[in-house]
């Protein structure tokens, strides 16, 4: 199969393909649809990995980065994604916030 | 004891005249009283549409539902440039003319003339008709007197504002007033990279506007955003604000700040450090170039945190120190219920880095909002229980006192000029 990412972050290509997601809406969705053991091992996965990430996503213009770049930059937006989870919750979702809803309707790219 | 000082009468409740009686939230859950606010607010004041930015070119257009006015509005770049505002009615047997899909959705687009779905009739972007299918079938019909509703429509500073009321009591920047417009010069052109958040809240519009326009909730509600190491100490010491202003409908809260990267590693979320970025925005703002207007950080805090211009009736400009800002807009649906808008702008990132703090930042935003907004359902309905019927406000709650007498003396100055309505809205 052909990788996702970049190849100096072959070890993050196991999860790419369930989080490298274009939209707010995605990954919201796929943050309360997974487990919290399974957003544990991606966070801590990724975040050793965020600093040289970002460098790496930085030497590309944002309106003209290379796929697997932009890959790498919607990880790096999941990994925004599961923070709250993770550092905060100790579950998917926002505790106490039964049905309410705040969709994002239009957001900037890449 | 609080911390910062007040004015001379003791409170901000008492320098603005405020009362300090316990209030009554029966405005929140009278159908009656909606429908009267309806009339004599929404009707009547100036509401923020929209930015100028979301109408590029000539023959840019979105259309804009106020359920409560039970209206949609049409707001358009006309071919001269000019900004106009139509109601969304086709003039022949009143379809909504502009929609896609859904009619009671809000839509977007670029057009030349809009053309009506049903039988074709078609209008310039100035609101002239100039095309009717089979015209000569038609009996005596002078176009010329079948153009688009117009819409009382203004801009300052870039905001779009229109107003329903067939002749304004005030223009738009009389209606602000000095308060508000002394952020004039404020770089509102430049950040404009927009995120658009909406969702529907089970609550009037006003215990949301509350829920944002006092602090006294946050170290409690979102205690658990922080590690302990922050929150405990926050909750303990509670929230102070250095500075209230009261201006006519208008209210501002402006806010003390915080240095996030000077505070310990234990005190802020590591997702923070990794990406120096929060919910006040990037730990580094960009450079804007200008001098920031007299009206903004009116306490001239170091560090500051926020300004929130609570505009009436529905419309919040809150700018934060790091050199972003966001709106919000409350657009009640029913006495119980209201459509919850927040839009981001930022200086569009030019890099990676500054993209993902500003994901950061939205993100961050999102879980605040969510939490605010869940909250408000479960106050709406032990409201409408009228088994408490009086609530006490502290200090803090300034602003919440004053949005509801605003919302009362508007009701009451509408009734007072209807004779034949008593102030329950019934007719008498």
């Amino acid at each position: 199969m052909e990788s996702m990412l970049p190849e100096a972050f072959a070890d993050l290509e196991p999860f790419a393909s369930k989080w490298s997601l274009a939209t707010e809406g995605e990954r919201y969705a796929e943050r309360m649809a997974t487990t919290m053991p399974e957003i544990q091992a991606f966070y801590d996965a990724v975040v050793p990995r965020a600093e040289e990430a970002i460098a790496y996503c930085d030497k590309y213009p944002l309106d003209d980065m290379p796929d697997d770049a932009l890959h790498l930059l919607h990880l790096l937006y999941s990994m925004v994604q599961v923070s709250f989870p993770v550092e905060c919750w100790g579950q998917p979702k926002i505790p106490d916030t039964g049905a309410a809803a705040l969709d994002l309707i239009s957001e900037p790219g890449p | 004891m609080s911390r910062l000082p007040k004015p001379p009468e003791g409170s901000w409740t008492q320098h603005y005249g405020l009362g300090t009686a316990p209030v009554s939230y029966e405005d929140s859950i009278s159908p009656e009283f909606h429908a009267l606010e309806a009339e004599a607010v929404f009707k009547r004041a100036w509401l923020n549409v929209g930015r100028i930015e979301q109408l590029p070119r000539k023959g840019s257009y979105f259309t804009k539902e106020i359920t409560v006015a039970n209206t949609s509005v049409i707001v358009v770049r006309d071919q001269q440039g000019e900004i106009r505002a139509f109601h969304n009615v086709c003039r022949h047997r009143g379809n909504k003319l502009v929609w896609n899909d859904f009619p009671r959705d809000e839509t977007s687009g670029v057009c030349r003339q809009f053309v009506c779905k049903y039988h074709g009739w078609r209008y310039d972007l100035d609101g002239a008709l100039n095309f009717v299918q089979q015209e000569e079938e038609f009996f005596d019909l002078d176009k010329a007197q079948f153009g688009l509703v117009p819409v009382h429509c203004d801009l300052w500073e870039g905001f779009i504002f229109v107003n329903l009321a067939k002749e304004p009591a005030q223009s738009l920047k009389a209606f602000l007033g000095p308060m508000v417009t002394a952020l004039e010069g404020y770089p509102f052109d430049q950040m404009t990279e927009r995120w658009f958040y909406r969702g529907p809240v089970g609550a009037n519009w006003k215990l949301y506007m509350d829920a944002f326009q006092e602090f006294y909730h946050a170290p409690v509600l979102h205690a658990r955003q922080s590690p302990p190491d922050w929150s405990v100490p926050a909750q303990n010491a509670g929230f102070e604000a250095p500075y209230y202003k009261i201006e006519g409908p208008h209210r501002v809260v402006s806010t003390a700040g915080i240095r996030p990267w000077e505070l310990g590693e234990n005190q802020r979320k590591p997702m923070e450090a990794v990406t120096r970025s929060g919910l006040f925005g990037p730990w580094d703002k960009p450079e804007l170039g200008v001098e920031m207007p007299p009206g903004l950080n009116p306490s001239r805090a170091n560090p500051w945190g926020l300004d929130s211009f609570q505009i009436w009736p529905n419309f919040v400009i809150l700018i934060w120190g790091q050199h972003w800002y966001l709106t919000y807009h409350y657009w009640p649906t029913a006495y119980n219920s209201h459509m919850f808008e927040g839009t981001l702008y930022f200086v569009p990132a030019k890099t990676a880095r500054e993209r993902i703090a500003h994901e950061m930042a939205a993100v961050s935003f999102k879980e605040f909002g969510l939490q605010d907004a869940n909250t408000l359902e479960a106050t709406q309905t032990m409201l409408e229980s009228r088994v408490v019927t009086e609530f006490p406000l502290m200090d803090q709650e300034v602003l919440c006192r004053h949005l509801h007498k605003v919302a009362a003396e508007w009701v009451n100055d509408y009734v007072a000029g209807q004779p034949g309505l008593n102030n329950e809205g019934v007719r008498v």
